[in-house]
């Protein structure tokens, strides 16, 4: 048993900042660093763990922790919400802050981005403040180098006081360097002497006045200096999380009080307020790090960013920039249909060509005929139909919005999208939040912590749920290839479903957007907060990387959970089909109770059942309901997929039918993992509820309008 | 009274300036200090979103897009 966070002090703090350190001697590093400069990389190339990472802003929101060994010591590595000062503006600025400043990590590397690295140093400049245990590594010095731009990393580390290392972590190059220096300023094999910011005179005067009672009282516990200037400039947030870390408040104490009020008297003679004292501490800190700039960078070419500038004018244009975007969905979606539409009908084959060969094992071993029905006809077809139907779309779908992803135009979306954000009263970075629900709506809902008002963090995760997941995009892809696309010719069939899939999205988006709305002027009253966008530079995606990142990371995880829950699943349609009672199924009586309902709402008690079940992971719903048909209908074979529509007409399926399936699948209750985020992320049950109910009561209504509408006009 | 004495969302796409005073207050005051628009800092707007609003600008290198809510609360000398 090593040392537990709870002895290490790190245990006052958040349950998220708990470290557990599996022997005595190892060592804590803190990862910081402003949004989108590669810390995720650099975490993942030195942990070996698949920490997502994406170009733009704000994608790690949690702690994420990993080990990485060098020179036969560990070290724990802690990759910190990406933040571009400690000053505490949001949610996850402060749990960056509140790590290193009291999670007493052994050393904290400020990941910094080559190309920005004016900006970059407040950062960096206001971490010397608390501690001295730095290293800065100066990270996509590849990017620099294509765009001219020439570091003198000795001449930083000179300045800073502290090493500098510089990496490309894309291609791991320098990662070995930074490690060297991690090991040695742990074991204090480097003494270090941060540059100390010098401020105003009379801020310098007033710092010296509280200085020594500061120093007094809390010795080496944190740096006097800091805190005596954090005190004079009354940062709220701040002063509690310290509080709460030395477990007694400053202001307590009478001698700290007295000196508090004669520094702020020196302050107010010379007509230094609250507002003004931040002010000149921040214009201090920056014109530190512009001189620190100048002597140490040169940019030979002072237009690198013009290629950038000209995409942006394209991709965010008044006339092109929507179309661009819809274009580009419609091209993903293209590409998926078409692409996973063979190797469905290949799998499927070779599925249930196994399902030949274990049926006549079965059949050899002279097993009774239930046990056959058991897990061949229950467990292995179900599972047969989750892999076929639902394995191609995701592994084509995700690498290819992942590349999008690298590529650095999600944050053009959030650009394009955020007036109409701001019009239903909702945060521009809602769009970002969105983007990350097609990945998966718990995921989603984690990222809204990137959104600092908690009114329009709680729309943004209510909503969340109207963009399909990528649970939910093969169900919309399947009915679309199964029902839809076979009624149009040939040339035609990709082109159809593709602008039949773009459309559905368009939908939820535009739901999203009018429920927004409708929060906002309801049970979540409010203006639309400030807030500012980074458009991060545009990267060349790491096209293999991608490949594997999101057929590993997401699509095997998620079809691994699907998995796991088509087995009792299965199991259970299998079971209820087959045990009758007065002469139906349980099956057929659960269907028939939830027919009456489903029916106004365009659905049949089969398809509204499907849901139910697939509470736990939504990429069942289709298994289930043809499992559920054939369980009940005269078709008992399927070779392939070309059958699936026939056997969904001879269930009464209409097009309306299917466009109610797409439109209840897009709006209904969230699935189980993403309601248990959402209680986790809310701390509230009362949220929970409404999360669930809205979509589900939205999707309900939209059903009901459309099914009734084509039916009163007389359609069909 | 100087004629090129403006809020910054008045800035016209292509031009540059320098931040003269932030009339913001609270966390957004900090948030526009964390971006680095202190005093004599130089912007350029750079673009406008497809709407119209938000308007992205270069500052210190990076692009940043505000609204004009916000832009309208930092005020610029517009250099000629």
């Amino acid at each position: 048993m090593g040392l537990t966070s709870q002895s290490t002090g790190i245990g006052v703090l958040d349950s998220e900042l708990r470290i557990e350190r599996s022997r005595v001697d190892d060592k804590i590093i803190a990862l910081a660093g402003n949004p989108n400069v590669g810390k995720s990389t650099v975490f993942n190339s030195l942990t070996g763990l698949n920490q997502h990472t994406g170009n733009w802003p704000g994608k790690t929101v949690t702690n994420a922790q990993g080990k990485c060994i060098h020179k036969d010591k560990n070290f724990i590595m802690v990759d910190l919400p990406g933040t571009y000062s400690l000053m505490a503006n949001s949610v996850e600025e402060e749990v960056a802050r509140d790590f290193i400043c009291f999670g007493n990590p052994d050393a904290t590397i400020i990941v910094t981005d080559a190309t920005c690295l004016e900006r970059n140093l407040n950062l960096v400049l206001q971490t010397l403040e608390i501690t001295s245990n730095v290293v800065v590594c100066v990270n996509l010095l590849d990017e620099a180098k294509k765009k001219k731009i020439s570091i003198d990393l000795k001449e930083l580390s000179y300045q800073l006081g502290v090493p500098v290392i510089g990496t490309s972590a894309r291609s791991g190059r320098g990662l070995g360097a930074l490690m060297d220096a991690v090991y040695e300023v742990t074991n204090q094999e480097a003494a270090s002497t941060p540059l100390q910011i010098t401020y105003d005179d009379t801020i310098e005067e007033a710092i010296r006045i509280l200085e020594p009672a500061i120093w007094d009282l809390l010795k080496d516990r944190l740096s006097s200096r800091w805190v005596a200037l954090k005190l004079l400039d009354e940062d709220e947030i701040l002063l509690q999380a310290l509080q709460k870390y030395l477990d007694f408040e400053l202001t307590s104490d009478e001698n700290i009080l007295q000196k508090i009020k004669e520094a702020k008297d020196r302050l107010e003679i010379a007509g230094i307020d609250h507002n003004v004292l931040r002010d000149k501490v921040v214009s201090a800190i920056i014109s530190t790090a512009e001189k620190i700039c100048s002597e140490s960078i040169t940019i030979e070419n002072e237009k690198y960013n013009h290629i950038d500038r000209k995409i942006d004018r394209i991709v965010t244009s008044r006339i092109f920039g929507i179309p661009i975007m819809i274009g580009l969905l419609g091209i993903v979606f293209w590409l998926t249909i078409t692409g996973a539409n063979y190797p469905s009908e290949m799998i499927a084959k070779f599925l249930f060509w196994i399902e030949g060969w274990l049926t006549e094992f079965f059949i050899w071993l002279g097993t009774p005929s239930w046990v056959h029905g058991v897990f061949i006809m229950g467990i292995y077809r179900t599972l047969a139909w989750v892999v076929s139907v639902m394995l191609p779309p995701m592994a084509i779908f995700f690498p290819l919005f992942t590349l999008l992803e690298d590529l650095g135009y999600l944050p053009r979306v959030a650009f394009n999208l955020d007036n109409y954000f701001k019009k239903s009263c909702a945060h521009g970075k809602q769009a970002l939040t969105m983007c990350m629900g097609f990945g998966c709506n718990a995921a989603g809902i984690i990222g809204c912590r990137i959104i600092d008002s908690p009114r329009e963090r709680l729309i943004a995760m209510i909503t969340n749920n109207f963009v399909p997941c990528n649970g939910r995009f093969p169900t919309l892809i399947a009915i679309i290839t199964m029902f839809f696309a076979g009624v149009v010719a040939s040339p035609f069939q990709s082109l159809v479903s593709t602008l039949l899939l773009t459309g559905v999205i368009v939908y939820g988006v535009f739901m999203t957007l009018v429920i927004s709305k409708i929060l906002s002027k309801t049970i979540l009253k409010g203006l639309p907060s400030s807030f500012t966008l980074e458009l991060p530079p545009y990267r060349k995606p790491q096209i293999g990387r991608v490949i594997i990142r999101s057929v590993f990371d997401r699509t095997l995880f998620v079809l691994a959970r699907a998995v796991l829950i088509a087995v009792p699943a299965g199991l259970i349609i299998w079971i209820t089909a087959n045990i009758h009672i007065g002469g139906s199924s349980i099956l057929s009586y659960c269907a028939g109770f939830l027919n009456p309902f489903a029916k106004l709402i365009g659905l049949d008690g089969y398809i509204l059942m499907a849901f139910i079940l697939g509470f736990p992971a939504n990429e069942i719903v289709i298994p289930i309901i043809i499992m559920s048909y054939m369980a009940t209908g005269n078709i008992m074979e399927l070779d392939g997929l070309d059958q699936l529509r026939e056997l969904l007409v001879s269930h009464g399926w209409t097009w309306v039918t299917a466009v109610c399936t797409m439109l209840f699948s897009l709006m209904h209750w969230p699935c189980g993992t993403t309601c248990w985020t959402i209680k986790k992320e809310s701390q509230s049950w009362k949220w929970t509820a409404v999360s669930f109910l809205i979509p589900t009561v939205t999707g309900i209504i939209t059903c009901f309008f459309v099914a009734n509408t084509v039916r009163l006009i007389g359609l069909i | 009274m100087n004629n090129n004495i403006i809020p910054l969302n008045f800035l016209p796409l292509g031009k540059k300036a320098k931040v003269k005073v932030l009339i913001s207050d609270g966390i957004m005051r900090r948030r526009m200090l964390d971006l680095g628009l202190t005093n004599g800092t130089e912007i350029e707007a750079l673009q406008r979103s497809p709407s119209g609003d938000p308007v992205a600008y270069d500052i210190r290198g990076a692009v940043i897009a505000l609204r004009s809510e916000e832009a309208s609360k930092v005020i610029v000398e517009a250099i000629s």
